[in-house]
C-alpha cells in the first residue's frame, strides 16, 4: 500500500499541466516515477475512481482527477459507490480513520 | 488602521458549478445575500482583504504540510480546478506581499505561521471571490489552514492564530477585511455528499455567533467527525474569524442546507467596533 504516492501523483495531475502532458503522452514512464503497487497503477491509468475512493485517497485531490477525466457529478459519485460495492470499506486514509 | 470588515461565508464548488441544479428560489435567496455581504464589504472600503480559507491540496502536499500558513505573492492565479467544471474563468488576483510580508512578520511573534510566494487559488477562495469582489481588483492576502491532512492543529492554537492575525491587522495602517471561507457539517467529494447536519450546524452558529471561545473550542476532532464529517474540520476558518473579532458578536444573514451544493450554505458577520 502507498496511498501517499497515489494521493502525490494525483495531486500532481490536478495542478501541474507539464505532469498531466506527460501522463497523457508517456503514462508508464510517468506513473513509474511513483512508488505505486500494480493495483494502484491501475486504478490511476484506467482511471477507476471507485477503486481509488477505495485505496483511500481525498475526495477534494479525486473529485478534481475525476472531473479532469471528464466524470459529471452524479457520474463521480456513482463511481465511488460502485467502488464500495465492488472492493468494500475504504482501506485507509481519512476515511477510514478511527478516531480516539 | 485597523480591521474594518469581518465575516464567513460558504465555499463549496457546487454553488457556482451545480447552480443550476438548486431549488431556485433558495439559491437566489442565498446569492442575494452574497450579495449584500459584497455591497457590505464594498462600504468598509478595505485596502485588501485577508481571506482565510482551508487546504484543498492545491497548493500544499503531505510531504511539507503547514498547520498555517500566509501568502506573500505579488498576485495569484485560480481557479485550479476545470473552468467549465467550476464555472468560474481563470484569472489572475493581485496581492500585496510588502503587507503580506508586514502581517507575517508580526503574526510571528505569537503563532507559528508558514509562508508561501506562489499560490494557487482554488473554489475555497475563488467562489467567494466570485461573489464578493467579482472585478478581482482587490488585493487578497490569503491564508490557510489545514483542515484535510491529520493531524490537524488543535481548536485552541486556531484561536490563538485569529487573535494574532487581529493584532498584525490592527498595526498595519491599511484597512483590511477579513473572510473566513468554509462548511459547516458536510461531507464533500465523498459518497455522502449532500448530507448536511442541520442541527449540529445551527448550534455551531449559535456559538459562533455568541462568539462564545469556550464552547467554540469544545470541538474535539473525533466529535466533528462523527456529526459534521471530514468537512466540518473546516470550522478552523470561522474559529479563526471569531477569535479576530474576541469581544464582539456576530450576525447570521442566511443559513440553508442546500444538499447539491454539499453544504449548508451560510453567510454572517461580526459586528466590528
Amino acid at each position: 500500500m502507498s496511498l501517499y504516492y497515489v494521493q502525490k501523483a494525483l495531486y500532481q495531475l490536478n495542478r501541474d499541466p507539464r505532469a498531466k502532458l506527460r501522463f497523457e503522452s508517456e503514462r508508464d514512464a510517468w506513473l513509474s516515477e511513483y512508488e505505486l503497487t500494480d493495483e494502484e497503477r491501475r486504478a490511476i491509468s484506467e482511471p477507476d475512481i471507485g477503486l481509488l475512493y477505495v485505496l483511500g485517497v481525498n475526495g477534494q485531490i479525486l473529485m478534481h482527477y475525476a472531473a479532469m477525466c471528464g466524470y459529471e457529478w452524479n457520474a463521480y459519485l456513482d463511481a465511488m459507490r460502485q467502488g464500495l460495492r465492488e472492493h468494500g470499506p475504504v482501506r485507509e486514509g481519512l476515511y477510514a480513520t478511527v478516531w480516539e | 488602521m485597523a480591521l474594518v470588515f469581518a465575516g464567513v461565508c460558504s465555499h463549496a464548488p457546487g454553488i457556482t458549478g451545480r447552480a443550476e441544479r438548486a431549488d431556485p428560489a433558495l439559491r437566489d435567496a442565498f446569492y442575494a445575500q452574497f450579495d449584500a455581504m459584497r455591497a457590505a464589504l464594498e462600504e468598509s472600503r478595505p485596502d485588501a482583504l485577508l481571506l482565510v480559507a482551508a487546504e484543498h491540496f492545491a497548493n500544499f502536499f503531505m510531504d511539507n504540510m503547514p498547520s498555517l500558513a500566509l501568502g506573500m505573492a505579488e498576485s495569484y492565479e485560480g481557479p485550479i480546478e476545470d473552468e467549465a467544471w467550476l464555472k468560474i474563468n481563470r484569472v489572475r488576483i493581485p496581492g500585496d506581499p510588502e503587507l503580506s510580508k508586514r502581517l507575517i512578520e508580526r503574526v510571528m511573534s505569537r503563532s507559528d505561521v508558514a509562508y508561501a510566494q506562489e499560490w494557487k487559488f482554488d473554489h475555497g477562495v475563488m467562489v467567494p471571490l466570485h461573489f464578493l469582489t467579482p472585478r478581482y481588483d482587490l488585493p487578497v492576502i490569503p491564508a490557510n489552514i489545514n483542515c484535510q491532512g491529520p493531524p490537524l492543529i488543535p481548536l485552541h492554537r486556531v484561536w490563538k492564530f485569529g487573535r494574532a492575525l487581529r493584532e498584525a491587522i490592527d498595526e498595519a495602517p491599511e484597512r483590511i477585511a477579513l473572510i473566513g471561507t468554509g462548511g459547516i457539517s458536510h461531507w464533500p467529494a465523498t459518497p455522502d455528499s449532500g448530507m448536511i447536519n442541520e442541527a449540529w450546524d445551527r448550534e455551531f452558529l449559535k456559538r459562533w455567533c455568541a462568539n462564545d471561545r469556550k464552547a467554540l473550542c469544545s470541538y474535539s476532532d473525533a466529535e466533528t467527525y462523527r456529526d459534521a464529517g471530514q468537512g466540518g474540520f473546516e470550522i478552523r476558518t470561522f474559529l479563526t474569524v471569531a477569535a479576530a473579532c474576541e469581544g464582539a458578536t456576530g450576525r447570521l444573514w442566511f443559513y440553508a442546507p442546500i444538499p447539491i451544493f454539499a453544504v449548508g450554505c451560510t453567510i454572517a458577520t461580526m459586528e466590528i467596533s
